[in-house]
């Protein structure tokens, strides 16, 4: 074998190697960053931060239960905003519209998904906050739920578009409407890869602070109804991170662990039941 | 179907049992300055008023005037006082004049992490307007050595921190920077926001706080409290006497007695450099901004009542927290001034 | 079974002849508007929200004109605003993530799609998926207590040292700055980068790898030198994708840039963003032309994405589309 060849050989076991190293930092960080948040926020993980209120300010203890309640509060909310529009919305784009139309409204909605968090909350503010004159976890609500919008209808399209036409045709032969075929037939077809999506949204909207701090505001107290500010996860974390208190720092590293841990879970769950395959054989 | 109508049925009575309101919410937003002590206040007053929640959220001062003017918070704090233009902006949104009543005393300290150094270091007037202008830029200049004898200060770039957003210990800063330093009045200004010519932005007193303690051969300004609870090192200023002093309870009431007697009618009144052999120069009031006219009765009677509380027995909660008292003369005032909200 | 095909008409919308009483009848047309609404509701909102955004800044774009963009000075107490510190921090903070990312993130990309068996590769990547999914907020809270003291003890020291005269590495550090960012947005982004990446290197036929291994080449050479340039649009299309979420990205950013709205050639000063400056000083701008100023950076920044989103589908899809088109 010539040096040459040699020498090319090196190179490519080389360069090989390398790229492995770049998929292993890649991976590790994740793990960096679980590790970290276990590590600095297990110890301060107790029954006091789910139960409790925030303390007055330098006193220490006390815990976070209305931000937990709240950013639940909110993506029950934000759910009911966007995954409607987006499922109907997507349903009409499978199965009722012209292409024309279908690319129009994919377009708004990829640009919809392109828009800066923060931009979201600007347009929150000026439709919600102002015109009712509070910040609101509706508010908040409303900033979230627009950025559910595009993942819940390219996917209500994209699933609803994978389901085999000979279910469909079925349907069609033994006399049923169209719209009787779509919500006995073709939907439940493509439940899995929806609900995937709904959580999938779900949970990129969870960790979402920027279009919060001037639409659900932030509350100590337990926030009623939802025309009231809130207490939310991410920003309750954002405010006691930079904050130069030890006790609120050791308290956003449990809060980080919490939502991570939760939004994590909701990832895991979503993509086990993607992959556990699509409810109907295909021929 | 059947099951989706359920799930949307149970939402909603969810939704409608968790609207049913026992408590009353006022929302607050301002100054993060007495930040430490009305959130001491309001925790206090809700315990002896269970149905009342003030929620304030300790966002910076401008914030605090900023909605208050557009109406999304119920009451405001400042430490830096509404201006002409700010009040008449606020009449012709709001449909009604805005009151300000000053809460307690506190001082705006010179904070800095200096390896080496524990103890309180001297600050010239000049001095610091030089630190902050960016033209003194070593931690060994001669300014500030000669005030500091017999301290051992290093040849290390001095790291100005400053604050990000709109607050009203920036305008106490730099109204007293604007007395004590013709370059800093007319290069920079005073105001809640200005154009810093140099140094690294915190957010709130609690952002400048955290990054001084992480910032080696960092200055700050921040409210004395942050500074004491966070064991950081804050420095003595010279007072236009010509005296040292370092904030305290008795120097920052010192700075107040003159205007106790002097204040004008609506409260709004600078004290920084004020005369005195033990004043501290850099103290100020800190106001609530409260709506003359109210739309919700109910808001309306809590807020009266709170300040009344806030007047008498709230006041004992303040040295406490390193915040000196109102000076009896102004409590007076204020007391009779709470009659004019509607 | 081998499939019949069928010849209905109209592949879309299978029954698209009935006539309208018979839809109506059936609930079909009922059906169709409603789900209409919600869709043109998508586009509606999508509309308002430009709108709003124009309409938001009105008063600063008649006050500044196109000199917003190229101004420096940013001071509310003479109401006198510019967008250049800002466009510069975003542009800085992302550039310096992507001269990071990219080279990690493609690496990682081959790894997976060229050598590593499938089983490993999926697994991998779903470990990647995880990574995309954490929230801003949370790389922000580690950029505060593990980068930036980093950068103070570790990173500034070994750069500024050796090589300290380049403007580019100037002191002194604060520990917060551009590079900070750049290095938390990095690790944002690489997700991107590799998941697209990823999927645009397996879609290049098979026969080109083959071609070249055959001629002799090594699995590198076969790979760098082949496979990678046939899917170049597309990865060119995922740095365009990650570089549109760097550009957006607030609180990480936030948290780590020193939020002073400062221009310099050092990596290692203090900055600000867009989207970090919006987030700090919105909900206290007191005057209209403060706060229109802020929606314009707003608006600015929203170009900046809509822009580099939609260069990065094209390229996507060209690239996709070719692989799966080329005829044996």
């Amino acid at each position: 074998m010539s040096a040459r060849v040699k020498w090319r050989r090196f190179v490519s076991n080389f360069m090989l190697t390398l790229t492995g190293l770049c998929a292993l930092v890649s991976v590790s960080v994740l793990f960096l960053i679980l590790g970290y948040l276990v590590f600095n926020g297990g110890k301060s993980i107790n029954w006091a931060f789910f139960t409790q209120l925030p303390k007055p300010v330098g006193e220490a203890g006390g815990g976070m239960a209305n931000a937990i309640v709240g950013s639940a509060k909110l993506l029950m909310a934000a759910s009911l905003l966007g995954v409607p529009i987006g499922f109907f919305g997507g349903i009409y784009l499978a199965e009722f519209s012209g292409s024309t139309v279908a690319s129009v409204v994919r377009y708004a909605a990829d640009l919809l998904n392109g828009v800066p968090s923060i931009v979201i909350g600007i347009f929150a503010y000026g439709m919600v906050v102002l015109p009712f004159k509070h910040f609101s976890t509706l508010a908040g609500a409303f900033a979230l739920g627009l950025m559910m919008i595009p993942i819940t209808l390219r996917s209500t399209e994209e699933f609803l578009g994978g389901v085999p036409r000979y279910l469909r045709e079925g349907a069609m032969a033994l006399g049923a409407s169209k719209s009787k075929t779509i919500a006995t037939v073709v939907v439940p077809a493509a439940y899995r890869g929806i609900l995937t999506a709904i959580l999938l949204a779900l949970a990129r909207v969870a960790g979402e602070t920027a279009p919060l701090l001037f639409t659900a505001f932030g509350n100590r107290y337990w926030s009623e109804g939802w025309g009231q500010p809130t207490a939310s996860l991410p920003v309750v974390i954002f405010n006691y991170a930079v904050s130069p208190y030890e006790d609120w720092h050791r308290q956003a590293w449990a809060a980080g662990l919490v939502l991570l841990g939760l939004i994590l879970i909701i990832n895991i769950l979503a993509r086990t039941i993607l992959s556990r395959g699509i409810a109907v054989p295909r021929s | 179907m059947k099951r989706i109508a359920v799930l949307v049925i149970g939402v909603l009575a969810l939704g409608a049992m968790i609207w049913a309101q026992n408590a009353l919410l006022i929302n607050g937003a301002g100054a993060t300055f007495p930040f430490p002590i009305y959130s001491k206040w309001f925790d206090e007053y809700h315990q002896k008023n269970p149905n009342l929640q003030f929620n304030y959220q300790s966002v910076g001062s401008g914030a605090g005037i900023k909605q208050m003017t557009e109406g999304t918070v119920d009451f405001g704090a400042t430490d830096g006082p509404m201006n002409d233009d700010q009040l008449k902006t606020f009449q012709d949104k709001r449909g009604s004049g805005i009151l300000h009543f000053p809460t307690v005393l506190g001082a705006v300290v010179p904070t800095y992490n200096v390896p080496g150094v524990t103890g309180a270091l001297n600050f010239t007037p000049e001095a610091l307007a030089g630190i902050f202008l960016g033209k003194i830029t070593k931690w060994n200049d001669p300014a500030i050595v000669g005030a500091n004898k017999g301290v051992n200060l290093p040849a290390n770039d001095i790291v100005v921190v400053h604050r990000s957003d709109g607050s009203g210990t920036t305008y106490i800063w730099t109204d007293y920077l604007s007395k004590v330093s013709d370059e800093w009045k007319s290069k920079v200004g005073k105001n809640t926001s200005v154009n810093w010519p140099v140094g690294l932005g915190g957010k709130g007193n609690e952002g400048v706080t955290g990054l001084i303690k992480q910032t080696p051969n960092s200055i700050g300004y921040v409210e004395l409290i942050y500074a004491a609870q966070n064991n950081i090192p804050y420095g003595a200023v010279k007072n236009s006497s010509g005296n040292f002093v370092k904030a305290d309870l008795a120097s920052v009431s010192a700075a107040a007695a003159g205007a106790a007697k002097e204040i004008p009618d609506d409260f709004r009144v600078s004290i920084t450099n004020a005369p005195g052999k033990s004043a501290y120069p850099i103290s100020s009031f800190t106001w609530l901004l409260v709506p003359q006219k109210f739309q919700d009765a109910g808001k309306r009677e809590a807020v009266k009542g709170f300040l009344k509380w806030m007047l008498t027995d709230g006041q004992n909660y303040a040295e406490g927290l390193s915040y000196a008292k109102l000076p009896k003369e102004i409590v007076e005032k204020e007391k009779k001034a709470i009659n004019s909200i509607q | 079974m081998a499939t019949v095909k069928t010849t209905l008409p109209n592949a879309g919308p299978v029954m698209g002849s009935r006539s309208f009483l018979s839809r109506l009848r059936d609930g079909d047309e009922i059906a169709r508007l409603t789900t209409m609404v919600f869709a043109a509701t998508v586009v509606l909102i999508t509309l308002l929200l430009v709108y709003e955004l124009w309409t938001g800044s009105a008063l600063a774009r008649a006050k500044f004109g196109l000199h917003f963009l190229v101004t420096r000075v940013w001071d509310p107490n003479i109401d006198q605003y510019g967008a250049l510190p800002f466009m510069y921090g975003t542009l800085v903070t992302s550039a310096v993530a992507l001269l990071i990312a990219v080279p990690l993130g493609i690496g990682a990309a081959i790894f997976l799609a060229e050598l590593a068996p499938p089983r490993i590769s999926d697994t991998l990547q779903f470990f990647i998926d995880l990574l995309a999914a954490v929230p801003s907020v949370i790389y922000g809270l580690l950029g505060v207590f593990i980068i930036v003291p980093l950068m103070r003890t570790v990173i500034f020291p070994a750069l500024n040292e050796p090589l300290g005269f380049l403007p580019l590495f100037k002191g002194p550090s604060y520990g917060v700055g551009f590079l900070t960012a750049g290095i938390v947005l990095a690790i944002m982004v690489i997700p991107y980068i590799i998941s697209v990446s990823r999927e645009v290197l397996l879609s290049v036929p098979r026969d080109q790898r083959e071609a070249a291994l055959a001629l002799g080449s090594t699995r590198w050479e076969s790979t760098w030198k082949v496979v990678v340039p046939f899917a170049k649009t597309g990865i060119l299309g995922s740095v365009f994708l990650a570089l549109a979420r760097a550009l957006g990205e607030t609180m990480a950013v936030t948290m780590v840039i020193g939020n002073t709205p400062t221009i310099s050639a050092s990596l290692f000063s203090p900055g600000d963003s867009i989207a970090s400056v919006i987030a700090n000083q919105f909900t206290e701008a007191t005057g209209d032309v403060y706060l229109q100023a802020l929606v314009e950076l707003g608006l600015v920044l929203f170009l900046m994405t809509f822009i580099l989103n939609g260069l990065a589908r094209i390229l996507i899809v060209v690239t996709t589309q070719k692989g799966s088109g080329v005829p044996v």
